[in-house]
């Protein structure tokens, strides 16, 4: 197929910030009608490039030559870029929740008559765009009534209606299930088919070997090879040696020294009804956590694994609570995350910019804003002490940031992340609850992760993680409890748990 | 001082080029006083030195003291990601109740304030309740009390137009001075005990910086390089000694100066160095992220309009008295200059940013472009379009270089 000239070239990029060359000399080469993989570690400098790429960052901001066809490209917008078919589909979507699907898949791209919107000729037209991402949804309806998966195929959607040649996916199955994730890179294939070059940028190793023509690995900001996948060069274990410039033989670190002691939190016909949505989000949980366990809790996104944890972690979502929340066999009743926090729980979210951390603020005042009386006197808070308590942390958590007086909002996910887990250590928690914690994160900092979450419970402490990747679910925990629909349909110890019987529960 | 403007101290640099980097880092940090200084200066030449006169400079600072402590409150208003539009007339309507409570009920000035203050907190938390509660927009909730209090001063004040305040201790506030040491007869026309509270601050600033600096040694820290921390401890002495001595030769620190700088010390107290200052800031930067860390957003809302209702009390004693009068159309644009102060002092839109120092520093300087044209004869319309002017100005500025340093 890729007879002709590349339809991208980018050549020699080289892209600095104020004191970081983000990319210190990058070459990509992407053949018309393939799907061509990037993956790299966090901060490695793929968002960077296809920021470049889409005219974020304009001609004259960067160094090297972009090549659409051929061609010399100076992007000054992502106007530019778009017209000449480029597209990116950000992890973050881009799309207005209160407005309409054909609204949407237009925003921006009206379609005239003269000054007027033809509203008619845009839901044809957003029907036939929905038709060709396989979406299966009334155009008229609100973004904010679909799910993840669906929203991501209605940016799919609004690419297309632009007569898209590049499609850029970055990060696009992280916040989808195992399903809509499968259905999303079956979708890519068919585009392919029909003539659509796509770039995916991912972390997940098994889609991009199943999904890649080709893959481009970069490392610190620098090309360091592009695979063929028809050469059987890519392999998971190829991929990870150029990705961290090491070989890791186990993604998920061995524990050989388990022991389990007494149960610290436990529900008991635990029921949770959301007056907002005006249905019951758990239905009769019963689980338990033991002293130095990791327990896993396995299941479909919206099965209401996240709701559990909130509603252990003092209700904040304001749901109405009935059963017992017994903590090291007392019942206990938390009002606001304060009680829970005090009782020894703490909870790393899902979404660490959305409600994790505050990203306007530097790393210290994240790391102690959940545990401020450790470093106050009669509430008047020890600055210096707080310095050394962050850079304690710093260095403990390999947090890669130049200063802890850096904003969070300027550190890599998988830093942020770190922050994220030293803020609630430093609370110190007898029960952590860790919602999806290596989304979005690459390979060396979920090692990294795996490592502490291990020399966490040997010290005694009790891990309740949630998670949506099974491989992980499987590696790390003692045990495994499947939640589907509100309940909790399996528990299964982990010698017999297998993502087959994970699966079958969880679509219970 | 925060240890990301300096660099090991050890390394060896030349003085200038350690001044310049200080400076480059803290642009914006030092951006409001650069500012304030060029605009006294420029009405210091325009007015043939009239507008840097004691006796100016003196009047200027208590006509800046009503909005500043307004401006106060509503920075922490607008950190939280809120406004409160209706303190202008809040603090019109209780001066009128601290005027009535003094003239009509004939109460003396020690009841009337802890009153009116004790009033003002209720009120704030009269707005805080609708939106901490219910989530309805402090924008539309205030507004409400924006027409209701407007309401409230033109019924109390309707059968007798405006109450003359005869109460000389209540009307000291907005215009006398504080008392001098009895008893020492040298240096005529200086005030001896501005003089000695001056010497004291500078004394005591002095003490607290070198005891900061010393302690982040201990502590292995970076700190400024030698050389630029005594530039620094000279400079702000310097300027703090000229206002004194400025103040001094002519009556002295007034009460209203008094009270805007206590208040301004505890607010930045507050905000800086205690655990609820934080909170505060959390709850402004990620009001969903502070509440899952432990802190009820709710609760810190109550406390800011709460503090907000105060201090729009003590805005409204501070014009009441100055006017020694309360009038039917006291605190009319009151919020909006208050807001206008917050924003040209660094606070941001978005939430969680803003200094209390910062907002104190964008009142004077509306005040002194107010003060400055009125001496120059400057036409009141041209002067609304100046402020208006510098008002776009130091925002364009501020997120210009907030983005350069990101």
């Amino acid at each position: 197929m890729a007879t002709n000239a590349p339809i991208l070239e980018m050549r020699n990029i080289v892209k600095e910030f104020p004191g970081v060359k983000a990319l210190k000399d990058v070459t990509f080469s992407v053949a018309r009608g393939e799907i061509h993989c990037l993956v790299g570690e966090n901060g490695a400098g793929k968002s960077t490039l296809m920021k470049v790429l889409s005219g974020v960052y304009p001609y004259g901001d960067y160094s090297g030559d972009i090549l659409v066809d051929g061609e010399v490209q100076k992007f000054r917008s992502i106007r530019d870029s778009e017209h000449k078919g480029i597209a990116i589909i950000y992890q973050e979507l881009a799309l207005v929740p209160d407005m309409t699907v054909y609204e949407n898949i237009f925003l921006g791209n009206e379609i005239r008559n003269g000054a007027l919107v033809n509203w008619n000729e845009t839901i044809k037209r957003a029907g036939e765009m929905l038709a060709k991402v396989g979406l299966n949804v009334n155009p008229a309806a609100k973004i904010r009534d679909l799910g993840v998966g669906k929203q991501q195929l209605v940016e799919i959607a609004k690419a297309l209606s632009r007569d898209v040649k590049l499609l850029i996916l970055d990060e696009p199955t992280a916040a989808l299930n195992e399903n809509d994730s499968a259905n999303l890179l079956e979708l890519m294939r068919e585009l392919r088919n029909q003539g659509v070059t796509c770039i995916l940028i991912s972390h997940k190793l098994k889609e991009v070997i199943s999904v890649a023509d080709s893959v481009t690995v970069l490392r610190d900001g620098q090309t360091i090879c592009t695979l063929d996948a028809h050469k059987g060069e890519v392999s998971e274990g190829a991929l990870i040696k150029y990705m961290v410039g090491r070989e890791i033989e186990n993604i998920y670190p061995r524990r050989d020294n388990k022991q389990f002691g007494d149960v610290m939190l436990e529900t008991k016909g635990w029921n949770a009804y959301d007056p907002a949505l005006g249905r019951p989000v758990l239905r009769d949980v019963n689980f338990n956590v033991r002293r130095g366990e990791i327990i896993g809790l396995a299941g479909l996104m919206g099965s209401g694994r996240t709701e559990l944890a909130m509603s252990i972690f003092g209700n904040p979502t304001h749901y109405q609570l009935t059963g017992d929340l017994l903590m090291q066999g007392q019942k206990r009743n938390f009002h606001n995350p304060k009680d829970a926090i005090e009782a020894g729980i703490a909870y790393v979210t899902e979404d660490r910019k959305g409600n994790g951390l505050v990203l306007i603020q530097d790393v210290k005042k994240n790391i102690t804003l959940a545990n401020l009386e450790a470093i106050a006197k009669r509430s008047v808070i020890d600055n210096n002490a707080e310095v050394k308590v962050s850079n304690e942390y710093k260095t403990s958590m390999n947090i890669k940031t130049p200063s802890v007086e850096q904003r969070v909002s300027n550190l890599s996910g998988g830093n942020q992340q770190k922050v994220c887990l030293s803020k609630w250590l430093f609370a110190e928690p007898k029960v952590l609850i860790l919602d999806e914690p290596t989304r979005g994160i690459d390979v060396g900092a979920k090692f990294e992760i795996y490592t502490l979450m291990n020399r966490l419970v040997e010290q005694g402490m009790s891990i309740i993680m949630i998670s949506s990747e099974l491989p992980e679910v499987l590696g790390m925990s003692d045990r495994v409890y499947i939640v589907s629909s509100g309940r909790v349909t399996g528990e299964l110890p982990i010698e017999e748990a297998t993502q087959e019987k994970i699966m079958q529960l969880a679509t219970n | 001082m925060s240890t990301q403007n300096a660099q090991n101290v050890l390394q060896p640099a030349s003085f200038m080029q350690n001044l310049q980097r200080v400076l480059r880092q803290n642009i914006r940090e030092y951006g409001m006083f650069i500012a304030l200084f060029a605009i006294m200066v420029f009405f210091a030449s325009t007015t043939n030195g009239v507008f840097v006169s004691a006796r100016n400079i003196s009047n200027l600072i208590n006509q800046t003291g009503y909005i500043a402590v307004l401006a106060i409150g509503m920075t922490l208003v607008i950190v939280i990601r809120h406004v409160d539009l209706s303190v202008g007339f809040l603090a019109g309507f209780l001066g009128a109740i601290a005027a009535i409570a003094l003239v009509q009920w004939g109460l003396p000035t020690i009841v009337v304030i802890p009153l009116v203050l004790a009033l003002g907190v209720v009120a704030g938390l009269i707005t805080a309740f609708p939106v901490a509660k219910l989530g309805i927009p402090s924008f539309v909730a205030s507004l409400a009390g924006w027409l209701i209090y407007r309401g409230a001063l033109q019924l109390v004040t309707e059968s007798t137009g405006t109450i003359i305040i005869p109460d000389a201790a209540f009307n000291a506030i907005g215009n006398d001075f504080i008392p001098d040491i009895p008893g020492l007869g040298a240096w005529e026309g200086i005030h001896k005990l501005t003089l000695v509270l001056g010497i004291v601050a500078i004394v005591l600033f002095i003490r607290s910086e070198i005891s900061n600096r010393r302690k982040k040694m201990a502590y292995n820290f970076d700190v400024l390089p030698f050389d630029i921390f005594v530039l620094k401890l000279v400079f702000i002495s310097v300027i703090v000694a000229a206002i004194t001595w400025v103040l001094a030769s002519y009556q002295g620190l007034s009460w209203t100066m008094a009270i805007m700088l206590l208040v301004t010390g505890i607010y930045h107290f507050i905000t800086t160095q205690t655990v609820l200052g934080r909170h505060i800031y959390a709850v402004g930067g990620n009001p969903e992220a502070a509440e899952l860390s432990g802190i009820s957003v709710q609760r810190i809302t109550y406390l800011v309009f709460g503090s907000m209702g105060l201090l729009s009390a003590l805005s409204g004693i501070l014009f009441a008295s100055r006017l020694k009068s309360a009038t039917t159309t006291a605190g009319t644009l009151f919020e909006l200059d208050a807001i206008a102060a917050a924003y040209v002092g660094g606070v941001s839109a978005a939430g969680g940013v803003g200094k209390v120092t910062g907002s104190i520093i964008g009142a004077l300087v509306m005040t002194s472009l107010t003060s400055g044209m009125n001496l120059m004869g400057v036409g009141i319309a041209y002067q609304y379009i100046v402020r208006g002017a510098v008002l776009a100005a130091a925002v364009i500025f501020d997120v210009y270089t907030r983005r350069a340093r990101s």
